[in-house]
């Protein structure tokens, strides 16, 4: 049988190696790398990812917390929590890396030029929204952020935080735990969102974290009137290939590394409620 | 291709199989192996399975003897042809460490071409379906790429389907259709088989055209045509009719917990099923570090680390990962490549250690939850 030239010569499995140029904490457990980019990576926009190798451990999916095309380099973001995780968070500057990518669909943000834009986070689902509220900070907009961490000391992107409030940005943030310096909310984000939509028929949202944060701040976007079709959520699944062979990121219907990982939750309302989907 | 069906004799087989590996292939066949049929090499017809049959049911697979001799007189090897065109273990690429640099390799492309002997139509149609999820998207697996495009295709209609077959119902066979080079009906009589033979592309009929042959008597070709009537007679399964995309409407159906109570969550149907194309990697290194490599391996959605994420495994209970073997197959397949990922072999019913039967528990689903309830 015939296979065409051009898709016969793609082999997205084999990673490139790439030299860390950056590493700093970003809180206890979590380091932000900054690694050289490829020409690849121009197309990293926000809400897309890559998939990193520590060589001799083990690959994993990890979404872009900058914006190479603006920025000239490639920033991930990584919670040391597993076997690769570590390792890759434990890079040096000048150590090499795989990486494969960018892969996926990201923030719908053409579609959003005009807009309300509330975009909604957990933990270190702030990275793959950082580079989307960068973007629209860039182009004069005025998003807002309804962001939830366990504690102040695990808060990420702080200097951000602090920018784009300095810029207009309406940034509301929330923990699960507080010292008593602790100045903002105390709880969980979903009820933090229902008063920061104000115009739920000109509102997208954003919205990445843990699975059950998603499923509830969903459910305070709908109730706010927030259309299905306007509410983008950032999925995740075990990943191995990210380009649809391998059966691994399945979510129903959805090969997240090829439909998704970011979804509008017309699409997978009723899968959010299934669980071990 | 519209040509008249030839004879061959079994000599004449003999040629097809000279004339395949002397023009540089590798001709795997059936072989009788210990207690079944093993898709292995073969040089001749000596190499087949003459006289043996095979007996199939929930969780159980024999071989048995056969008085006619015939070659091809079993329904289906354990194992699918998957396990050369998308082998259980290959290296991806491999890299090397030196003062700061890495020097990564990918692994070169198999060069091996591949001839199959024996492929029934069930089996056509399961690499059909590789053949979609593999390469029909925007990115191909490369290896299997390769070895697909040199595949040489000689298919034989089934003449005695197991109790486990149910490719009529899923209009997968049992006659071949497409996708192959020659396809071959055997005819057996006391004075030895013949086989009625058609070319099914160029290549075959270039083939068919360099062996010994005569053209098929009206006779001939209504004994051909007996054979796979035949066939579809004696199917014993049948899946039950209706869009199986409605099991995605009844995720929380109790026979899920029923199924579950039963699965062992081994993953032997997942390994016997000749599209199911799930692969995970492994990385290993030497004691230094300087060497490091990454394999493919078939993985299984019935293992609790197919869905590992930080924190642990979505599908923690052997519920969730039948209920996502089955509604993958059957259903969200369909959404993701456009063909069922069944094509009724019946082998995830043969060699489940506990005899579940996919075509019972759709059964059962299609009963509807008040009757199960």
């Amino acid at each position: 049988m015939a296979i065409p030239a051009e898709r016969r010569m793609v082999d997205a499995t084999t990673p490139r190696p790439a030299r860390v140029l950056s590493r700093r904490r970003e809180a206890e457990d979590v380091w932000t790398l900054a690694v050289e980019a490829g020409p690849q990576d121009l197309d990293a926009a926000p809400g897309r990812f890559a998939m990193l190798t520590a060589f001799g451990v083990g690959e994993i999916p990890v979404s872009y917390s900058g914006d190479p095309a603006a920025e000239g380099r490639v920033i991930h973001t990584i919670r040391a929590v597993g076997a690769v995780s570590r390792a890759l968070a434990g890079l040096e500057e000048g150590a090499m890396l795989g990486v494969r990518g960018p892969f996926g669909k990201g923030w719908p943000l053409a579609e959003v030029e005009g807009r309300e834009v509330i975009a909604v986070a957990g933990g270190l689902g702030l990275a793959p929204v950082r580079p989307a509220i960068r973007r629209l900070v860039a182009r004069g907009e005025r998003p807002t952020l309804v962001y939830g961490a366990r504690s102040p000391a695990q808060a990420l992107f702080r200097e951000d935080l602090a920018d784009w409030r300095a810029r207009g940005v309406e940034v509301e943030a929330t923990v699960d735990h507080a010292g008593p310096d602790w100045r903002g909310h105390v709880g969980v984000v979903p009820p933090l969102i229902a008063r920061r939509v104000r115009d739920p028929a000109r509102t997208v949202a954003f919205v990445c974290g843990p699975e059950v944060m998603m499923r509830f701040a969903a459910s305070a976007l709908l109730e706010a009137g927030v259309a299905a079709e306007a509410i983008h959520i950032s999925m995740e699944r075990n990943m191995k290939c990210a380009v649809g062979l391998c059966g691994h990121c399945q979510f129903g219907g959805d090969l997240l590394c090829r439909d998704g990982p970011v979804a509008p939750l017309a699409r997978v309302a009723d899968r959010l409620h299934v669980a071990e989907l | 291709m519209n040509a008249p069906d030839l004879v061959l004799t079994v000599e004449g087989l003999d040629a097809l199989i000279s004339a395949l590996a002397g023009t540089g292939f590798r001709v795997i066949g059936p072989t009788p192996g210990e207690g079944a049929i093993v898709h292995d090499d073969v040089s001749s017809t000596d190499d087949l399975p003459r006289g043996w049959g095979d007996e199939q049911a929930p969780g159980r697979y024999r071989l048995r003897p056969r008085d006619d001799g015939a070659l091809f007189g079993y329904a289906l090897a354990p194992q699918s042809w998957k396990r050369f065109l998308h082998p259980p273990r290959e290296r991806l690429w491999s890299a090397r460490r030196e003062g700061g640099e890495v020097d990564l390799r990918p692994a070169p492309l198999p060069e091996e071409r591949f001839a199959f002997i024996g492929v029934r139509a069930c089996e056509l149609k399961a690499i059909a379906v590789q053949d979609r999820v593999l390469l029909g998207g925007a990115h191909v697996d490369a290896r299997y790429a390769a070895r697909r495009s040199s595949l040489f295709v000689v298919a034989v209609n089934c003449a005695d389907p197991a109790a486990t077959c149910f490719c009529s119902s899923m209009q997968t066979g049992p006659e071949v259709g497409e996708g192959h080079d020659v396809v071959l009906t055997e005819l057996v009589s006391a004075e030895g088989s013949r086989f009625l033979a058609r070319a099914g592309s160029e290549a075959g009929a270039a083939m068919l055209a360099g062996l010994p042959s005569r053209p098929a008597t009206p006779r001939e070709v209504a004994a051909g045509a007996e054979v796979i009537a035949g066939a579809e007679a004696r199917m014993g399964r049948a899946m039950p009719p209706g869009d199986p995309r409605a099991l995605l409407a009844d995720l929380e159906h109790p026979r899920w917990d029923d199924v579950a109570a039963r699965c062992l969550t081994c993953g032997a149907c997942t390994q016997v099923c000749p599209t199911c194309f799930c692969t995970t990697v492994e990385d290993t290194s030497d004691l230094s570090g300087r060497e490091t490599a990454r394999d493919q391996r078939w993985d299984s959605c019935f293992a609790t680390e197919f869905s590992f994420i930080h924190g642990g495994a979505v599908r923690a209970s052997g519920r969730s990962r039948y209920r996502q073997w089955l509604t993958h197959k059957l259903a969200t397949w369909i959404e993701q490549f456009g063909t069922s990922g069944c094509v009724g072999c019946g082998r995830c019913i043969a060699w489940c250690p506990v005899g579940i039967d996919i075509t019972e528990e759709m059964a059962a689903f299609a009963a509807g939850p008040e009757d199960e309830r």
